[in-house]
C-alpha cells in the first residue's frame, strides 16, 4: 500500500515535468499553424521539416556546439578539479566562487559581457565565439559534479600505481579515472543540455548567419513558432528517451528472469 | 556488472554522437557566390527563403541571411561592429537612431531604379518622418497599430481606443506589452502626440495606463495572436498585418483602426556605413523591391507592402483592395509614425512605463 | 603529484580570468558609469526606486516561494528515489534532466496552452464537470513556471545527496531504538544538507533572476527585476542602468556563495 503510495507521488511529478512536453507533441500533429486551435490531424509539418535546410543546419550547428563545448568543458572541468584538490583552502573557495558566476548570474549579463570581451579582444564572431561562450558556462556544471567524486578519491590507490612503476599519466587513467567516471559523465550530460538550452548567450555571441535552434525559434516569436519546430522536438525527445529506455531496462529485463 | 554500466554510458556517448553526425551529413551547403556575398540582418521570419533563393540563382551572388526579434537586439550587434552586416531592416524611429548616429549610409537611387519605381510615393512621404530626404531608407513593410476584435465577445462594434477603458471588459483586454506602443495607446486616448516629451503630457497618460491596468488580463507582445484566435480574450491591440492572419484562423475577429488615430510603422531597407559588399546590398534591395518578389514576400508574410505595383498584381481582389491591408492613409488625418526619442527621452518613457507595469 | 597539480590549475585559471573575471570587470565599468563615462554610482542606487525596489521585492518573494515549493516537492521525491537500486540511477537522473532537452521558450508556451481560460486543463475540468481554474496571468501561475522550470535543479542534488547516505547507518539508528521521525530528523536531514544548499541555490538565484515566466505566464502584470534587467539590455539599451541593477543582484549570489561556505564546508553538494 505504502510502496503505491510513493509510485503515485512518482508518477504525479513525472506528468507535471511531461505534461507540457505531451503539450508540444500533440500540437506536433496540429494540421492549424497556430497553437490556439485544433485543424485536424496532420503529418505536414513533419515532412515541411525535412524539406525545411534551414532548420536541419540549425539542429547541425545545435548538437555540434553542445557536443564540442560539453566535451572541452568535460575535459577543462575534469582537470581544474584535480588542480584544486592541491589547493590551498582559500585559494580553492575563491577559484569556485568565481566558477559559479556564470551559472548564477543572469545569462543577458553573462552573454552582453562576453560579447563585449570578444570585440574588444577583436575576436570574428562566428561559430568560435559560440563554442567559447558555451564552453564557459559548462565548466561550472562540470566542476560541480566531478568534485564530490574527487573528494571520495583515495590518494593512496594512485600513489600505489605510481610505486609499482605505473607512468603517472597511465596511473591516472587506470586508476583515478575510472572512479570518477560518473561524475563526469554527468557532468557532460548537464553541460550538454544547459548547451542545448541556451538562447540568450548564443544570440549575442554568434556570428552572422550561424543559428541553433534556440535562436531560431526566439527570432520566430514575431510572426508565430513554426510547428516544424514542436515536430524537430518532438522527434528529438522520443529518439532520445526510445533509445535510452533501450539501454537502460533491457539488461535489466533479461536479469529478472 | 561493472563492464555492463560502462557499456551504457558509452552508448549515451556514442548516440549523442551519432546523432551529431546524422544532423551534419544531412545538409548539404548552398551554392557559392561567384559575385561575392551579402549579409542581411532582418526580422525573423521577415521574408519568403524562396525568394532569397531565387536571388542567389539569379545574381550569383551569395545572401548570407540574419535574424533579430526586436529593434532593440538588433542595435547594439550592428553598432558594436561585432559583425559587418550589409542591409538591416529597422523600424522608422529605430532608423533615425541610426541616422542620429551617423550609422548608415546614403542611398543611390540610380543603383536601385526598382526603389522609385515601384514603391508608392504616400510611402516615402509617410517616411519623412525618421528620415526627412529619403536618403537612408526604402520602405520594405508598413501597417497600423489598431483594435482586435471579437464579435461573439462584445455587444457593441468596438471603435475608439476609450472602450478599452470601459470597465465592462475587465479581464477582457489584451494591451501590448511593448513601451512605445502602450503609451501611442494612452496618448491618442487622451489626444496627445504619439512622440511628445511633454512631462506633464506623459504624466496624464501614465495614469491613463494605471487606471486601465486592472482591466487589462495581459500585456503580451506576440501572443495576442494566438489568444485571440483562441478565444482568450474579447479585445487585443494589434498590429495590422496580424490582422489577416488572426481573421482566417477565426472569422469572428475584426479589425480596426480606431477613431482617435493610431501609429503607423513602417519597416524599411537600409545599407549600413560600414557595409563591405554595398552594391551587393544594392542588387539585393533593387530584387526585393521588383513587384514579382513583393509580391511573393507579401503572400507569405501577410504584411502590408508599400510595393504598389507588386499590390496590382494580387489577383485576388478581396485581398487587394482590403480596408486591413491596404487602409487609405489620406482617409485619416491623425496617423503617426514614431521617431526617435533621444536617450533621455527613451529614458523618460521607460521609467513611466516601470512605475505603470510595477504599481 | 602535487607539483604537477600546481601546473594543472594554470589552464583553468587562465580561462576564468580571461572569460569570467574579465567580463565581470566590463560590466562593473558599465555599472558604476553613466553614459558619459564618468564614475556614478547613481546605477546601483536606482535599486531604490520605487519600481525597482517594489519588483526586487517581487521576485524575492516570488522566489523564495518557488524554491519552498520545489523543496517541499523534490524532498519526499528525492527519499523515494533514493531508495531504488543504485544501478538504476543514470536512469533517473536522466528522467528529470530530459525535459529540459525541450526548449525552455516551447516548454513555457506550453504551459500558456494548458492553462488558458480555454487552455487543455480546463477542458479537461469541464469535461469531468469540475469548475474551471483561473490562474493564467496571475502570480500564481509565474510560481508554476518558475517550479516547473526549476524542479530537476532541486531534485537531482537532493537525489544525490540522500542516495549517499549509507543505509547502515539508518538501519543502526533502527536498531538502536529510534523512530522514524528521530532517524529523519537526527540523520537523515542533517546528512542532506550539502545537498539542500545545493538545490537551494540552483533554485532561488536563477528564479531571482529569470524573465520571460512573468511575460508569459504571469501576464506581464508583475514587473520581476529579471525583466527590468532584461529590458534595460535589450529594449532600452541602457547598459549602465542594467549593469547596476545586475550587480545589486550579484549582492545575493556572495551571500549565497558565503551560506554554502558556512554550511557546506566540505563542498559536497552536487548537481548530480
Amino acid at each position: 500500500m505504502k510502496s503505491a503510495a510513493k509510485r503515485i507521488y512518482i508518477a504525479l511529478i513525472v506528468l507535471f515535468l511531461y505534461a507540457p512536453i505531451g503539450t508540444l507533441m500533440v500540437l506536433s500533429f496540429n494540421a492549424s499553424k497556430t497553437r490556439a486551435k485544433w485543424g485536424g490531424f496532420s503529418f505536414k509539418w513533419y515532412i515541411a521539416l525535412f524539406q525545411n535546410e534551414e532548420i536541419l543546419r540549425a539542429l547541425a550547428n545545435t548538437l555540434l556546439i553542445a557536443l564540442l563545448s560539453s566535451l572541452i568543458a568535460t575535459v577543462i572541468g575534469t582537470i581544474a578539479c584535480i588542480a584544486m584538490t592541491g589547493m590551498k583552502r582559500q585559494a580553492k573557495s575563491i577559484l569556485m566562487g568565481i566558477t559559479n558566476i556564470p551559472m548564477l548570474n543572469a545569462d543577458i549579463v553573462t552573454g552582453i559581457s562576453l560579447m563585449l570581451l570578444y570585440i574588444s579582444l577583436g575576436i570574428r564572431f562566428g561559430m568560435g565565439t559560440i563554442l567559447l561562450s558555451h564552453i564557459t558556462f559548462n565548466i561550472p556544471y562540470v566542476i560541480l559534479s566531478v568534485m564530490p567524486r574527487m573528494k571520495q578519491l583515495n590518494p593512496s590507490t594512485y600513489e600505489a600505481a605510481l610505486d609499482l612503476g605505473s607512468s603517472p599519466i597511465n596511473a591516472f587513467f587506470k586508476v583515478v579515472f575510472p572512479d570518477l567516471l560518473p561524475g563526469i559523465l554527468s557532468g557532460f550530460l548537464m553541460a550538454f543540455t544547459m548547451s542545448l538550452d541556451d538562447f540568450i548567450i548564443t544570440h549575442f555571441t554568434k556570428g552572422v548567419g550561424v543559428d541553433t535552434l534556440s535562436t531560431k525559434i526566439y527570432t520566430e516569436i514575431k510572426k508565430g513558432i513554426k510547428p516544424e519546430m514542436y515536430a524537430l522536438s518532438s522527434l528529438i525527445f522520443v529518439t532520445v528517451l526510445t533509445l535510452l529506455v533501450l539501454i537502460n531496462l533491457s539488461p535489466d529485463k533479461k536479469e529478472k528472469k | 556488472m561493472k563492464m555492463n554500466q560502462r557499456f551504457r554510458l558509452n552508448s549515451i556517448f556514442v548516440l549523442l554522437a551519432l546523432l551529431t553526425v546524422i544532423s551534419l551529413t544531412g545538409c548539404t551547403s548552398s551554392v557559392k557566390g561567384v559575385n561575392g556575398q551579402v549579409i542581411v540582418y532582418n526580422w525573423g521570419e521577415y521574408i519568403d527563403p524562396e525568394t532569397i533563393r531565387m536571388f542567389e540563382e539569379e545574381s550569383g551572388i551569395k545572401v548570407i541571411y540574419d535574424e533579430f526579434e526586436t529593434n532593440e537586439s538588433m542595435y547594439p550587434k550592428v553598432e558594436s561592429g561585432a559583425v559587418a552586416y550589409d542591409i538591416a531592416c529597422p523600424s522608422d524611429y529605430m532608423i533615425s537612431r541610426m541616422i542620429e548616429n551617423g550609422m548608415l549610409s546614403e542611398i543611390d537611387y540610380e543603383k536601385i531604379p526598382n526603389a522609385k519605381k515601384n514603391i508608392g510615393a504616400e510611402y516615402y512621404d509617410q517616411a519623412k518622418g525618421f528620415d526627412p530626404e529619403n536618403k537612408y531608407a526604402i520602405p520594405y513593410c508598413w501597417g497600423t497599430v489598431g483594435i482586435l476584435y471579437n464579435q461573439t465577445m462584445v455587444d457593441e462594434p468596438i471603435t475608439r481606443w476609450e472602450q478599452l477603458w470601459d470597465e465592462k471588459y475587465a479581464d477582457n483586454i489584451l494591451m501590448q506589452d511593448s513601451v512605445r506602443d502602450a503609451f501611442m495607446v494612452s496618448e491618442m486616448l487622451n489626444g496627445f502626440s504619439m512622440n511628445t516629451l511633454d512631462p506633464a503630457e506623459l504624466e496624464i497618460a501614465k495614469e491613463s495606463l494605471i487606471r486601465q491596468k486592472p482591466l487589462v488580463q495581459a500585456y503580451v507582445v506576440d501572443q495576442v495572436r494566438d489568444k485571440m484566435i483562441g478565444g482568450e480574450s474579447a479585445i487585443g491591440v494589434i498590429y495590422s498585418g496580424e490582422a489577416i492572419y488572426t481573421q482566417q484562423e477565426n472569422p469572428d475577429l475584426v479589425y480596426v483602426i480606431p477613431e482617435e488615430g493610431t501609429n503607423v510603422w513602417i519597416d524599411c531597407w537600409v545599407i549600413l556605413k560600414n557595409a563591405p559588399n554595398k552594391e551587393n546590398a544594392e542588387k539585393f534591395i533593387d530584387f526585393m523591391c521588383r513587384p514579382d518578389i513583393a509580391l511573393i514576400n507579401f503572400e507569405y508574410i501577410t504584411y502590408s507592402t508599400p510595393n504598389v505595383a507588386a499590390r496590382d498584381l494580387i489577383e485576388d481582389e478581396s485581398v487587394k483592395n482590403s480596408e486591413i491591408a491596404f487602409p487609405d492613409l489620406s482617409q485619416y488625418d491623425n496617423l503617426e509614425t514614431y521617431v526617435y526619442l533621444g536617450e533621455d527621452g527613451d529614458s523618460l518613457y521607460n521609467e513611466l512605463w516601470k512605475e505603470v507595469k510595477s504599481y | 603529484m602535487t607539483s604537477n597539480k600546481k601546473w594543472l590549475s594554470v589552464p583553468y585559471i587562465f580561462w576564468s580570468a580571461l572569460f569570467i573575471v574579465v567580463p565581470l570587470g566590463m560590466i562593473l565599468y558599465y555599472g558604476l558609469t553613466d553614459r558619459t563615462g564618468a564614475f556614478t554610482l547613481d546605477n546601483i542606487i536606482a535599486i531604490t526606486t520605487a519600481g525597482h525596489a517594489k519588483a526586487l521585492r517581487l521576485s524575492l518573494l516570488l522566489s523564495l516561494i518557488s524554491t519552498i515549493i520545489c523543496f517541499l516537492l523534490a524532498y519526499p521525491l528525492a527519499m523515494i528515489l533514493s531508495q531504488v537500486q543504485m544501478k538504476r540511477h543514470n536512469f533517473i537522473i536522466l528522467i528529470f534532466i530530459l525535459p529540459m532537452w525541450m526548449n525552455f521558450l516551447l516548454r513555457t508556451l506550453a504551459w500558456q496552452t494548458l492553462l488558458e481560460k480555454n487552455g487543455v486543463i480546463n477542458h479537461l475540468l469541464t469535461f469531468l464537470h469540475l469548475p474551471a481554474i483561473k490562474i493564467i496571468n496571475t502570480p500564481a501561475a509565474i510560481i508554476l513556471g518558475m517550479v516547473y522550470n526549476f524542479l530537476p535543479f532541486m531534485i537531482l542534488p537532493l537525489y544525490n545527496a540522500l542516495a549517499k547516505i549509507d543505509p547502515n547507518v539508518i538501519n543502526a539508528a533502527h536498531d538502536l531504538g529510534a523512530d522514524h521521525l528521530h532517524t529523519f530528523t537526527r540523520i537523515i536531514l542533517p546528512l542532506s544538507i550539502p545537498g539542500i544548499i545545493s538545490g537551494v541555490t540552483m533554485v532561488f538565484i536563477p528564479a531571482l533572476t529569470t524573465f520571460v515566466i512573468s511575460s508569459l505566464l504571469g501576464g506581464g502584470k508583475l514587473l520581476l527585476i529579471g525583466d527590468v534587467i532584461d529590458q534595460e539590455f535589450t529594449r532600452t539599451s541602457n547598459w549602465h542602468l542594467g549593469s547596476g541593477l545586475s550587480m545589486v543582484l550579484m549582492i545575493f549570489i556572495l551571500v549565497n556563495m558565503v551560506l554554502s561556505a558556512i554550511f557546506d564546508k566540505e563542498g559536497e553538494g552536487s548537481m548530480l
